[in-house]
């Protein structure tokens, strides 16, 4: 158990902070190291046209929670600034924000022309003196202005850390209400942190799982709408949902689209047998990828599409294998003490990441994709069900509490274990799958 | 033996179960669980009520209408078989019938898994039933996973109701 912890901790992946601004550019470097969150100042945006002034403000608001929310940023309050920012043109008073020990500046500007926005940013490395990168704008209508807020916060993340960010991303998830013994279920869709939360179904038939496709146009999911567990498809667009797997007596659940968005994976139960099959969407021809007497299910493609790693206690308990696509021979890469269960690839491909069950406790870990280096992120009465950040940085997960008033909710935690959050939700939460970064 | 009388000593040992069903199936009777000792079985029952032997709602108040099952496990128990055969007597004397076999798992266990393992306790029943010479045409199941317990608590006494296959009768063939 202690070793376990001491891997842990000392396995964290964290930034370290290079010598700023004196030795090179401004920059975040996230791997192994000690962490000292970076220090920056975002004053309110500038606004550049009559009654803009409100919306100057949120957007350096959203801008500041997305960048403190990672970890990796700590915000200056905004009392201890000795200039303001009045002006997006002027030069910066960099000795102004030195003094604070604001190591990264960001300013914006906004102009409100009836619904259409357009937002402008730059970042500056303070110590160095200079700008970093150079400025950006954005355009689009008012009423999406949290999205170009998230766009300004993606543009400063990548900058400073070389990573891709994953600010403008939305979460489909499904949404929880009521008693543990009469739970209501629908699907949902919000952006990454909670804001604008949408439904896609209603709550008048169980619904589970609900698994993104890779441009975020649809969702799969698992309905009980028939009276029986079956594979669903919707449009996020236009809300329109059709059946894709409805064999008569069959089950078929855990539903996942291949990087192509034209395959989708899935478990299908036949008598007391579950076993992973793989269906084109247009054509609906399906094939059977295992056939095994155990339970194969919660499969997940690897990036390049070339292979699946599943779970299945062919051993006797579940544990992780990866077989080759079209199925074939599978390699067991669990092998630590307790169970392993739904795991899911990482989007660069380096990581798997899966729920744990082991002495009565849940956790979130990630594993190497040759089952080495198994960390640990969390730890419960009840985690399970990881889904990965754009840039597969983050983890969302489902934590769902003890006892009769039992509740679940959405939580996410970087992969090193650090910063673990609830993420905000309207009510219960659970199943979160998290998409892309959007265009 | 009677058919009645057979049902009655096997509602005897299954008492438990049958009394701890206070869940959404209820609908079905009258909610009452005193089918074993009104007495009233030598009258003419009201048809349909739970006195009445060829009602569903005596079908899951007297002969019992759930299995349970050990942690993890899928394989019948020997009051889970004993329960099993009055439901295939039931079943044989009322041939109108359709029965859908529910399988579920306590909440120890990821979704997906749980949902697989739901439907093999199902499938155990079913099979069972099928065994014992119930027409396979009658008998579908759907497994709930760990999404409709009907005990709440995180504990084994919870934990030991939700492990459950249910056998919901419905009107079917010919009424």
């Amino acid at each position: 158990m202690m070793t376990r912890l001491l891997a842990l901790i000392s396995a964290l992946f964290m930034l370290s902070l290079p010598a700023l601004a004196q030795d090179g550019p401004l920059r975040i470097e996230i791997t192994e190291g000690v962490v000292e969150p970076l220090p920056y100042a975002v004053p309110d945006f500038v606004s550049e046209s009559a009654g803009g002034s409100e919306m100057a403000a949120q957007l350096a608001r959203v801008v500041a929670d997305d960048l403190t929310g990672t970890g990796l940023f700590r915000e200056i309050p905004r009392d201890a600034f000795i200039s303001q920012i009045t002006s997006f043109a002027s030069p910066v008073q960099f000795a102004d924000w030195k003094a604070i020990n604001a190591q990264a500046l960001i300013t914006g500007a906004v102009t409100v022309n009836g619904d259409q926005l357009v937002v402008k940013f730059r970042v500056y490395d303070v110590f160095a003196g200079t700008e970093l990168g150079s400025g950006l704008q954005f355009a689009g209508t008012t009423d999406g202005w949290r999205r170009m807020a998230h766009k300004v916060s993606d543009a400063v993340y990548s900058r400073i850390t070389g990573e891709g960010g994953y600010f403008d991303s939305r979460v489909v998830f499904v949404s929880e209400t009521g008693p543990k013994d009469d739970r209501r279920k629908r699907l949902g869709i919000m952006d990454y942190d909670g804001a604008n939360v949408q439904y896609l179904t209603d709550s008048s038939s169980i619904v589970l799982a609900p698994r993104f496709s890779p441009t975020g146009d649809r969702v799969l999911y698992t309905s009980y709408e028939t009276g029986f567990p079956r594979i669903h498809i919707i449009n996020v667009g236009n809300v329109q949902s059709t059946i894709l797997e409805n064999r008569e007596g069959d089950m078929s659940f855990a539903p996942r689209f291949a990087p192509n968005g034209e395959t989708v994976i899935y478990s299908l139960t036949q008598g007391a047998n579950t076993d992973i099959f793989s269906m084109d969407v247009n054509s609906r021809q399906t094939s059977q990828l295992t056939s095994a007497p155990s339970i194969e299910t919660a499969p997940s493609y690897s990036p390049d599409g070339n292979r699946i790693v599943f779970e299945s206690d062919r051993s006797g308990t579940q544990q992780l294998y990866i077989m080759p696509t079209g199925g074939g021979e599978a390699q067991r890469i669990s092998f630590g003490p307790g169970r392993y269960g739904t795991p899911v690839w990482s989007p660069r491909g380096d990581l798997i990441a899966f729920t744990k069950q082991n002495a009565g406790r849940f956790h979130i870990g990630v594993m190497r994709t040759d089952g080495s280096e198994e960390r640990l992120l969390t730890a419960s009465f009840l985690d399970e069900g990881p889904t990965w950040a754009p840039n597969g940085r983050v983890i969302m997960f489902t934590r769902e509490t003890q006892g009769e008033a039992g509740e679940a909710s959405l939580y996410s935690v970087d992969i090193s274990g650090r910063n673990l959050k609830k993420v905000r939700t309207p009510g219960g939460a659970s199943d979160p799958s998290w998409g892309p970064l959007q265009p | 033996m009677s058919r009645i009388s057979t049902a009655l000593m096997l509602s005897a040992a299954l008492a438990v179960s049958a009394c701890a069903n206070a869940d959404r199936f209820n609908g079905m009777g009258d909610g009452s669980n005193a089918g074993l000792n009104n007495g009233s079985l030598s009258n003419a029952p009201v048809p349909g009520s739970a006195q009445d032997p060829r009602s569903p709602a005596y079908f899951q108040q007297t002969v019992g209408d759930r299995v349970l099952f050990l942690i993890d496990q899928s394989t019948l128990t020997p009051e889970g078989r004993a329960t099993l055969d009055g439901q295939a007597q039931w079943l044989q004397t009322n041939s109108d019938y359709l029965a859908v076999i529910e399988g579920h798992a306590d909440e120890q266990g990821t979704r997906e898994y749980n949902l697989a393992l739901g439907a093999r306790r199902a499938s155990a029943v079913q099979q069972y039933l099928i065994s014992k010479g119930i027409s396979p045409s009658r008998l579908k199941f759907v497994s709930y996973g760990k999404e409709r317990p009907i005990a709440i608590c995180s504990e084994e006494a919870c934990y030991a109701k939700n492990r459950r296959a249910v056998t919901i009768i419905s009107a079917g063939l010919t009424s």
